[in-house]
């Protein structure tokens, strides 16, 4: 079946713009239309107060059944602190080589880390992660190269060291 | 290209076994989800996985129990235990029945990655290791020992029989014949061979030099001994010690060796601390030592005490068809170590070779193969390579007139069958040569 469109469906309040700025790159590197649209869901079905953070897995799923289509892959962007049952927290996940992803932009911003806010770094880390999960959505996993979008990342400070593009062998299986 | 990581996820919780299996698979590798303990066995039963990450509170059988039974399948499988309610009894428990880790849910992504990458070398030291032993025994086995003679294959056994226990052992056989080598692959094929192989050239030291090798000394203990230095015997804990040469040894180093081999232990020359060590003994020599025990030479509880079991190795003279196949392994091997291509042997030089003597028996024919590869033409080894050799003698079958007769006409030959001169030569008169050489029926060369 072939690939129309990458969507990337909002939930809850982004500055204004910074969307089109990501939206640019993730069309470069897929070399696919992107299209953004906002959604709606109830995210205190997803809310553990024990956490106080959102099941990611069970957003992912959400996105995958009532948002994902078998031409496009569907990335829903949250603006919430996002976990796993095993894990602290997570930036996104995907399924691989599947259809659907999740990023948020909550652990992104310098504010939580206590350091002043900047626009720019923020617009670079969210494109790298909208491409890192969508790139798993394309069947890639995590690369060893040091510069390549999908090297894992369990740090900002990883994801400030990579880059916002693929690296030559990630490029190649995708293409 | 590194092996792909295999993990087996085990938790009764689906979101937990969902999202690790997400997470994973993202990082590349190979996963499988079992939702309880039995499961999990089974499934380990017919696969193997590199890692088994399991929860400790699971219906039915939990994670520690599981662990032990991972454990008894003799599972080469890493297992690290999930908990939500960590205390430090479980954590210890779990460690000491042999957990790879122990963590605590919820952890950061971070160090799911470190436990994973550590997991991970540490699945690749034990392969690497299993490599290098495995490189250790072919570098050590009987390969350098060559022979498909009745004699050899008998030796082949003699080995594979006594390697796996733990008796002495004497090694007889002439100089040359590769004595060292056959104490090497009883080492190599014994439950030891993980362990040191220590040798001793007991004739090549003095009796004081020889007692400070084996023992050890302590600083001080003479003039030159500036530290305190390990002892063969201690070297060879676990392992083997190889005595060349044992019939050298002098009789108050026999008194020694004898007690050091009834007790296991020693002291040190200089010392007063008794140490322990747990070696085998392998000696060897070229000596007649059950000769030199009835000479009085040799003490006759010390020669009990190490002749369990003896392994005589034949002469090469003995062995005869092993020749061909001995040229054909030392080309090969001084071919290779040249880096030169792969030499043939002119028929001449073959005969020349199969014909000759070998006083110095294994190490004469080596040596000779080796000469021939240097100053040969690097494609045929010519009879001109081979050193100045003596035909093999057989004096075993020849009688006393056969030498007689072979002694007269060599001595004619030479004086130019002038009877007279001859005769005087071998102290004969004229009319008992006419009758020698009458009787022996022997002619002037035309």
């Amino acid at each position: 079946m072939k690939l129309e469109r990458i969507k990337l469906i909002s939930f809850g309040y982004f500055e204004k713009g910074l969307l089109d700025k990501v939206v640019k790159d993730v069309e470069y590197e897929f070399q696919l239309p992107v299209k953004t649209k906002e959604g709606h869901l109830d995210l205190s079905l997803f809310y553990d107060p024990a956490r106080r953070q959102y099941d990611g897995f069970r957003l992912l799923k959400e996105i995958d059944s009532s948002f994902a289509k078998e031409t496009n892959k569907t990335l829903g962007l949250f603006n919430v602190d996002l976990y796993i049952p095993i894990l602290t927290y997570i930036f996104g996940q995907a399924y691989l080589n599947g259809r659907a992803g999740i990023a948020s932009i909550y652990r992104l911003r310098n504010e939580r880390y206590g350091i002043f806010k900047d626009e720019m770094i923020l617009v670079d880390r969210f494109r790298k992660e909208v491409i890192h999960e969508l790139g798993h959505t394309f069947g890639l996993v995590h690369c060893y190269d040091p510069d390549c979008v999908m090297r894992s990342s369990t740090y900002v400070e990883d994801i400030d060291q990579k880059d916002h593009k693929f690296c030559r062998q990630c490029r190649e299986k995708i293409s | 290209m590194a092996k792909k990581i295999s993990i087996l996820i085990v938790d009764d919780e689906e979101s937990v076994r969902d999202s690790l299996y997400n997470w994973f698979i993202e990082d590349g590798y190979y996963v499988e989800c079992a939702e309880n303990a039995k499961k999990a066995l089974t499934i380990l039963q017919s696969d193997n996985f590199d890692i088994v990450l399991a929860d400790i509170k699971m219906p039915g059988m939990d994670g520690l129990e599981m662990l032990k039974r991972i454990k008894s399948l003799k599972s080469d499988s890493i297992v690290i235990i999930m908990t939500a309610f960590a205390t430090v009894d479980t954590a210890v428990q779990a460690l000491k029945d042999g957990a790879f880790d122990y963590v605590t849910k919820p952890f950061d992504p971070d160090d799911l990655s470190h436990l994973i990458r550590n997991a991970s070398k540490q699945i690749s030291l034990i392969e690497e290791n299993e490599i290098l032993k495995d490189k250790v025994i072919s570098l050590e086995n009987v390969e350098d020992m060559v022979g498909n003679s009745e004699a050899m294959q008998e030796v082949f056994r003699q080995i594979e029989s006594v390697a796996q226990s733990t008796a002495s052992v004497i090694i007889t056989g002439e100089s040359g014949t590769g004595k060292e080598l056959v104490a090497k692959a009883i080492h190599a094929n014994s439950p030891r061979k993980f362990f040191p192989m220590v040798s001793v050239h007991c004739g090549a030291l003095t009796e004081s030099l020889l007692e400070s090798e084996l023992f050890g000394h302590e600083k001080g203990a003479f003039t030159g001994a500036v530290y305190n230095r390990k002892g063969r015997f201690e070297m060879a804990d676990s392992g083997t010690i190889f005595l060349d040469e044992i019939a050298t040894i002098s009789p108050k180093m026999q008194v020694e060796l004898l007690r050091v081999l009834e007790t296991k232990s020693f002291v040190r020359v200089g010392g007063n601390k008794e140490i322990s060590s747990d070696f085998r003994v392998l000696c060897a020599t070229n000596r007649d030592l059950k000769g030199m025990v009835e000479k009085g030479l040799f003490r006759e509880d010390l020669f009990y005490r190490l002749n369990v079991v003896n392994i005589n190795i034949p002469p090469l003279r003995e062995r005869v068809e092993d020749i061909p196949l001995l040229i054909e392994y030392f080309i090969k091997k001084y071919c290779s170590s040249m880096n030169r291509p792969i030499v043939s042997v002119e028929p001449a030089a073959l005969q020349r070779m199969e014909t000759y003597a070998y006083p110095g028996n294994i190490r004469e024919l080596e040596n000779m193969i080796e000469r021939a590869i240097v100053v040969g033409n690097g494609k045929k080894i010519m009879l001109r390579d081979l050193p100045l050799m003596k035909e093999r003698n057989q004096p075993t079958f020849e009688s006393l007139d056969d030498l007689g007769k072979k002694h007269i006409l060599q001595i004619l030959n030479k004086y130019s069958w002038n009877i007279t001169v001859s005769a005087k030569a071998l102290k004969l008169d004229r009319v008992t040569l006419y009758n020698k050489i009458k009787k022996y029926g022997l002619t002037p060369p035309k």
